[in-house]
């Protein structure tokens, strides 16, 4: 058996249940005093790591460190990994201000985290809720060299290969790698556990590493310019009707059928 | 791949002015700049996304040159050459990039991306797979599932699960594109007759092994481009009702099915099947909602439908909203009486 040392990159974004607002001045959507949660694929990432450690025995899995890259409250979010099980946690904290960081610059800011930690497994969420990218782990990956396991919903640890099943178009599919490995997940991966209150208590006392920005190497600049942000058309509903001779008429009057 | 070749390229091309109208192909300015679309294949045929692909690439104002790999890699160009608008297919025939598997397949293209300005591919397990490890490669931040073309540098694209849109302008040299398959049209296919040349393979290993694959064979139409769409949510309480109620509706209107998140979290549908933010996005002629509340992710991979109808007992369900046509009612009564009087 290899011996993991795993890394688990977690955002702060919006919940998921909150409906978005776009900001008056149409540059970005409102998110002063809106509700914010960990982005529900970083809660599996968390999740599969902890149970990697419980499937396997202590000694395989060396330890699991979160990371954050975010404002100040971006640490609530590393509590919340730490309090499902992640030994310490970094947080790279940026000013409430600044504009969120585009994946490529968080990639390159993971690669040296990697590097300086001596990662061999990172597992990311496959997308945050926000920006809908789904671009981190793969480009982490690549600048790496490593491989790669994109939209994960089974990961198994067989020596030092890692088998992963993939949610695909139409399916599945099942890829092996040798450690080390970036690893995306997918919502079928697993059920992400809630933090209990003795958990939570004792998350507070695991280390939490503040860093800046300054203290990497990449140069933080925005390759993509948003000209503006607007809400999307609105439909309107188009009404009711009594029965299903209503529907299939309605139907047929809109062109549908 | 010569990373000093690439950044000083780059270098020059980041200080010559990117042509801005859609309407100088073939002038001086664009006389070797080009966009490369990446064309899916499965077991030698080409995947009908590749239309659209074509479809949002010329858009891009440049020439168009087409790029498949896999073991008949060439077969696939030869179909691809007969899609409209396409000018050049590239292709690598060699059985190891027949599963696409990034780690190869992405060198591979950055290896036939010289004079490209541009490369473009759907936003699809494949695209997202082997797009953003491209980027990286070329050290471009990537524009996803991009829904218009402004201008050769900026994109629209949706965010917060299509809550909000976003205009982007990109500053990258090369840009790299996954576009929204049901936001550009289907670029015809047939009269289409672009050379069939070989692209340059240095065959790169991956570190990856594809180990097998478990899909799910229907004789419906596909989800992603049927032109109705049938899907059913948590208010059909199992796997036996979903299969028993849906797939005759499905049939009776010739309908692709679908599924909620809740539907495919309980078991009653594969996980291919989901319609939302986190699955598959859809725009059919008609979505026709059966049992499903109308969550904002489910909303995201659906609103842009066409008409929308829905057969929901709950008066106050979101998808009502949306809908173009709703109809308050116990789907176990409405949906069999659908499918009756469809048939005749």
């Amino acid at each position: 058996m290899s011996t993991l040392r795993i890394l688990v990159p977690v955002k702060r974004v919006i919940d998921y249940a909150v409906k978005p607002r776009v900001n008056k001045a149409q540059t970005a959507v409102e998110t002063a005093g809106v509700k914010h949660s960990m982005n529900p694929f970083d809660e599996l990432s968390v999740e599969e790591s902890v149970r990697l450690r419980e499937k396997h025995t202590a000694k395989t899995v060396e330890d699991i460190l979160a990371l954050s890259i975010g404002p100040p409250k971006a640490a609530d979010t590393l509590r919340t990994a730490m309090a499902m099980g992640c030994d310490r946690s970094i947080h790279i904290e940026m000013a409430e201000k600044d504009e969120m960081l585009e994946p490529l610059q968080v990639a390159k800011i993971l690669k040296e985290v990697v590097e300086k930690e001596n990662r061999n497994l990172v597992i990311l969420g496959k997308q945050s809720i926000d920006d809908d990218a789904s671009q981190t782990g793969q480009m982490l990956a690549g600048l790496l060299g490593w491989g790669q396991a994109y939209g994960a919903s089974e990961v198994t640890l067989e020596g030092d290969q890692l088998k992963v099943r993939r949610e695909v178009d139409g399916g599945t599919e099942v890829v092996k790698g040798k450690l080390p490995m970036v690893v995306t997940t997918d919502l079928r991966l697993n059920e992400p556990r809630y933090a209990s209150l003795p958990n939570i208590m004792k998350a507070k006392k695991k280390k939490l590493e503040k860093k800046k920005l300054e203290d990497f190497q990449f140069r933080a600049e925005n390759r993509l310019k948003t000209l503006k942000v607007t809400e999307p058309p609105p439909r309107q509903g188009g009404g009711k009707v009594e029965n299903v001779d209503g529907l299939i008429s309605k139907l047929k009057e809109l062109g549908a059928l | 791949m010569n990373a000093s070749v690439l950044l000083r390229r780059t270098t020059l091309r980041a200080a010559r002015p990117v042509p801005v109208s859609r309407t100088i192909v073939g002038s001086q300015f664009s006389r070797l700049a080009s966009t490369l679309a990446l064309f899916e294949q499965r077991d030698g045929k080409l995947q009908s996304s590749a239309q659209n692909v074509v479809t949002a690439a010329k858009q891009l104002g440049n020439p168009v040159i087409g790029f498949v790999a896999g073991k008949s890699a060439k077969e696939v160009a030869e179909q691809a050459a007969k899609i409209e608008g396409v000018d050049k297919v590239v292709y690598v025939a060699n059985e190891a990039y027949e599963k696409g598997m990034p780690e190869s397949y992405a060198p591979l293209v950055v290896e036939n991306t010289d004079d490209v300005t541009h490369i473009v591919s759907m936003h699809s397990a494949f695209g997202k797979n082997v797009m953003p490890r491209l980027a990286a490669l070329l050290d471009t931040q990537q524009i996803s599932d991009i829904i218009s073309v402004e201008s050769p540098d900026t994109f629209v694209r949706p965010i917060y699960a299509g809550n909000a849109i976003a205009t982007v302008q990109s500053t990258d040299a090369k840009k790299v594109i996954t576009i929204r398959g049901t936001a550009f049209s289907n670029a015809p296919s047939g009269s289409g007759a672009a050379e069939v040349i070989e692209g340059k393979d240095s065959k790169h290993a991956g570190n990856v092994e594809w180990v097998g694959e478990d899909l799910t064979l229907s004789d419906r139409p596909d989800l992603d481009t049927a032109s109705k769409v049938v899907s059913g949510g948590r208010g059909l309480k199992d796997k036996e009702n979903f299969e028993k109620i849906m797939m005759p509706l499905a049939d009776a209107m010739g309908a692709a099915i679908g599924a909620s998140r809740a539907a495919v979290d309980s078991g009653f549908a594969d996980n291919s099947l989901q319609v939302g933010q986190t699955g598959k996005v859809v725009a059919p002629e008609l979505y026709l909602s059966v049992g499903i509340s109308g969550a904002i992710q489910h909303l995201a991979g659906m609103k842009d439908s066409k008409v929308i109808a829905a057969i929901n007992k709950d008066p106050d369900a979101p998808i009502f909203q949306v809908a173009d046509v709703g109809l308050v009612a116990d789907l176990f009564k409405a949906v069999p009486e659908l499918t009756e009087k469809l048939k005749k």
